[in-house]
């Protein structure tokens, strides 16, 4: 299969500091593709590079492959056609991303009228088709709300409906269900669910919360202070997590039942924070990793196969490991 | 339909506010007015060269000058309720028509003076906003702090001092070339000749305030995640400014503007005293100098008028342009 999305070795600079520092990763048609890690793991700039969004005084590296072509070499001309018409995007905020002056109809409509030849009346029904798509209730009124006089989760829906109003091949959901309640949240991923398979569209879903991905990813990239560093299918990172950074992030993972929520404090499982690793020459999370050796400080682990559909960057292996590399090289 | 009875309301809340601070201002100004020494009857006597303590006396009590304070009062409010605004000794006719006489001038003065502030004020914070921190930014930002400062007299006697006698490209003061039988469009141009310096001096405070407020407005907006969300849906760069960040800039600005009315007015009496244009302001300014209080009452109260009619007005804009203004309440 020829991949959708394929980012290589992508960097983000502002000036000295480096929040991006070269990930690879790719996503399929119709995938959904989930990047974890904590705030600041340079997430957020990797999503707004996808979509050429980034401060102007930002310096890009690497290659953005959408469809074979390079969309870091194109013109920002280039980049308003892809934008909202090949890839949609969806941001944290539902309660500041639209626009309070404009109806939520208005703000569908001008996504639909900037891509796509539809006249008034035309793209006015899209615009309702789009809210029912999403379910919200009564559609037909809606469409004439302002945003305050939708909840937080309305809205929500409501910036699906602008994402994937062209039908986009690709979506990004950055941190998309974070402010929301916990039955919310489980709502609009199961939305994002249906919508992507319906539309076979990628979705890549970007959270700092391991907990609401194991359901819905396809495949999930674990990122640390601006690298990738580890990857697989949910299953087996979940149950075998390798890199002691998913080790932690599991542990700190809130889960639905306990009624956790990312505004109730800090998670207090993975002890120091992420700002320790600017300026590490090693390994990145070695002053706050729990089986960090001598060696860590030395150069930064490259990320290696553990097994199929399997990547992480940490040479420490811990045992129950051991058996399926012996097995993954005897194979090879 | 939502959209109409939320501005009813509004309006209908302002209306009942108007009427208590109306006459609140009408009895706070006449109070004041009394602490002035003098009155019109000593100001008309000193004129005259001549007077004797009858002919003041015959003067006071022909005006009710004479009367207690509370008496004046309660006559002036007594006229009031029966539409009238009295009469003035020293021009010998009913304030209201005196004052209908110099409505216009002020009216079109402080119009033309307001709109020019406003459009080029939001131009050129539209542009600081679009270039900040680069050198057009610092330019203008320099420009309006300039401006800003200085006070409206003294940039109209520069400008007569550049325009009329300098360059004599335009009239330094009245409001028509007197004794010419211009009409229609050639009248027309004479008058626009002559408002130019006045209606600019008069404004040239304001588009500095509205340009700062629009660069400061339009820089926050900007920031916005509403404004992200557009340009991911691949708005262009015009619209972005126009439809997204402009539109929302644009409600701190009309509240501002609105408070600046007032203030405008009273920009109005120093300006048309140094462009001797005929209108309210220089009225009032010749109403002071003469202690004629009922024409200086006529003025104040219209005044409360136009602010508070502008209030209403701003009120309405607003709700216009931000839904989220008057639904509850
Ligand atoms: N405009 C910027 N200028 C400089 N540094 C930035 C900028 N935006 C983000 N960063 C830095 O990049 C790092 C990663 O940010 P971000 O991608 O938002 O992380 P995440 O989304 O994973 O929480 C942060 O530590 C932040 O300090
Ligand atoms: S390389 Fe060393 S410090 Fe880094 S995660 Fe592995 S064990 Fe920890
Ligand atoms: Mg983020």
């Amino acid at each position: 299969m020829t991949a959708l999305l394929e980012v290589r070795d992508f960097s983000v600079a502002f000036g000295a500091s480096q929040p991006v520092k070269g990930v690879s990763f790719t996503a399929n048609p119709g995938e959904m593709l989930a990047i974890v890690g904590e705030s600041g793991s340079g997430k957020s700039l990797t999503a707004l590079g996808l979509i050429g969004l980034l401060p102007r005084h930002a310096k890009t590296g690497g290659e953005i492959r959408f469809e074979g072509r390079n969309l870091l070499a194109q013109s920002e001309r280039d980049w308003r056609r892809i934008r909202g018409r090949d890839i949609g995007m969806i941001f944290q905020e539902p309660m500041t991303s639209l626009n309070p002056v404009l109806t939520v109809g208005e703000q569908i409509i001008e996504v639909l009228r900037i891509h796509e030849r539809l006249d008034r009346k035309q793209a006015r029904q899209r615009a309702v088709d789009l809210l029912e798509l999403v379910n919200i209730p009564e559609a037909r009124k809606r469409v004439d709300d302002y945003p305050h006089q939708l909840s937080g989760g309305m809205r929500q829906r409501v910036m699906i409906a602008i994402g994937v109003a062209c039908n986009p091949k690709l979506l990004i959901a950055d941190e998309a269900t974070t402010a929301l309640d916990v039955t919310i949240q489980a709502q609009i991923l199961q939305l994002l669910d249906n919508l992507r398979r319906d539309l076979n569209m990628a979705v890549i879903l970007i959270t700092h919360d391991l907990g609401i991905v194991a359901q819905w990813a396809d495949r999930v990239m674990v990122m640390y202070a601006g690298r990738k560093v580890e990857e697989g299918l949910p299953e087996p990172v979940f149950t075998d997590p390798y890199h002691p950074y998913t080790r932690g992030l599991l542990g700190a993972s809130p889960r639905a039942e306990s009624g956790h929520h990312y505004r109730d404090g800090p998670l207090i499982e993975i002890p120091g924070s992420i700002v320790s690793a600017t300026g590490e020459k090693g390994c990145a999370f070695r002053p706050r990793c729990p089986s960090a050796q001598a060696s860590c400080g030395f150069a930064v682990p490259a990320l290696r196969q553990i097994a199929e559909d399997r990547l992480a960057a940490c040479p420490f292996t811990p045992t129950r490991f051991v058996s399926q590399i012996h097995d993954a090289s005897l194979r090879s | 339909m939502i959209v109409s009875r939320r501005l009813f309301q509004r309006l209908r809340r302002t209306a009942i506010q108007a009427v208590p601070t109306v006459v609140g201002i009408v009895i706070l100004n006449f109070f004041l007015l009394q602490f002035a020494p003098g009155d019109a009857a000593d100001v008309m006597a000193a004129e005259a060269g001549s007077a004797t303590v009858e002919t003041m006396a015959d003067l006071r009590s022909r005006f009710g000058l004479d009367l207690p304070v509370i008496h004046q009062l309660l006559n002036y409010l007594s006229n009031l309720a029966h539409f009238s605004l009295g009469y003035s000794p020293r021009y010998g006719m009913p304030v209201a028509e005196l004052i209908g006489q110099r409505l216009p001038g002020t009216l079109i003065l402080m119009g033309a003076a307001l709109l020019f502030a406003l459009t080029i004020g939001v131009i050129l914070g539209s542009l600081m906003a679009q270039f900040s921190g680069r050198l057009p930014d610092r330019v203008l930002s320099v420009g309006s702090l300039l401006f800003y400062s200085v006070p409206g007299f003294w940039i109209g006697l520069m400008l007569i001092l550049l325009f009329s006698v300098k360059l004599g490209w335009l009239p330094s003061g009245g409001d028509s070339t007197i004794g010419s039988s211009l009409t229609g469009f050639a009248a027309l141009a004479d008058r626009a000749r002559y408002i130019v310096l006045p209606a600019l001096s008069l404004s040239l405070y304001y588009l500095a305030i509205y340009a700062r407020l629009t660069r400061a407005a339009m820089l926050e907006v900007k920031s916005q995640d509403y404004v992200r969300t557009a340009r991911a849906k691949g708005v262009s760069p015009l619209r972005l400014v126009l439809r997204h960040i402009l539109r929302n800039a644009l409600i701190p600005i009309t509240t501002l503007a609105g408070m600046h009315i007032g203030g405008m007015l009273g920009g109005a009496v120093v300006v048309e005293t140094v462009f001797s244009w005929p209108g309210l302001g220089r009225l009032a300014f010749e109403a002071v100098m003469a202690r004629d209080f009922s024409v200086l009452l006529g003025i104040l109260l219209l005044s409360s008028f136009v602010v508070i009619i502008v209030n209403a007005t701003v009120d309405l804009l607003q709700a216009w342009l931000d839904p989220r203004i008057g639904e509850s309440r």
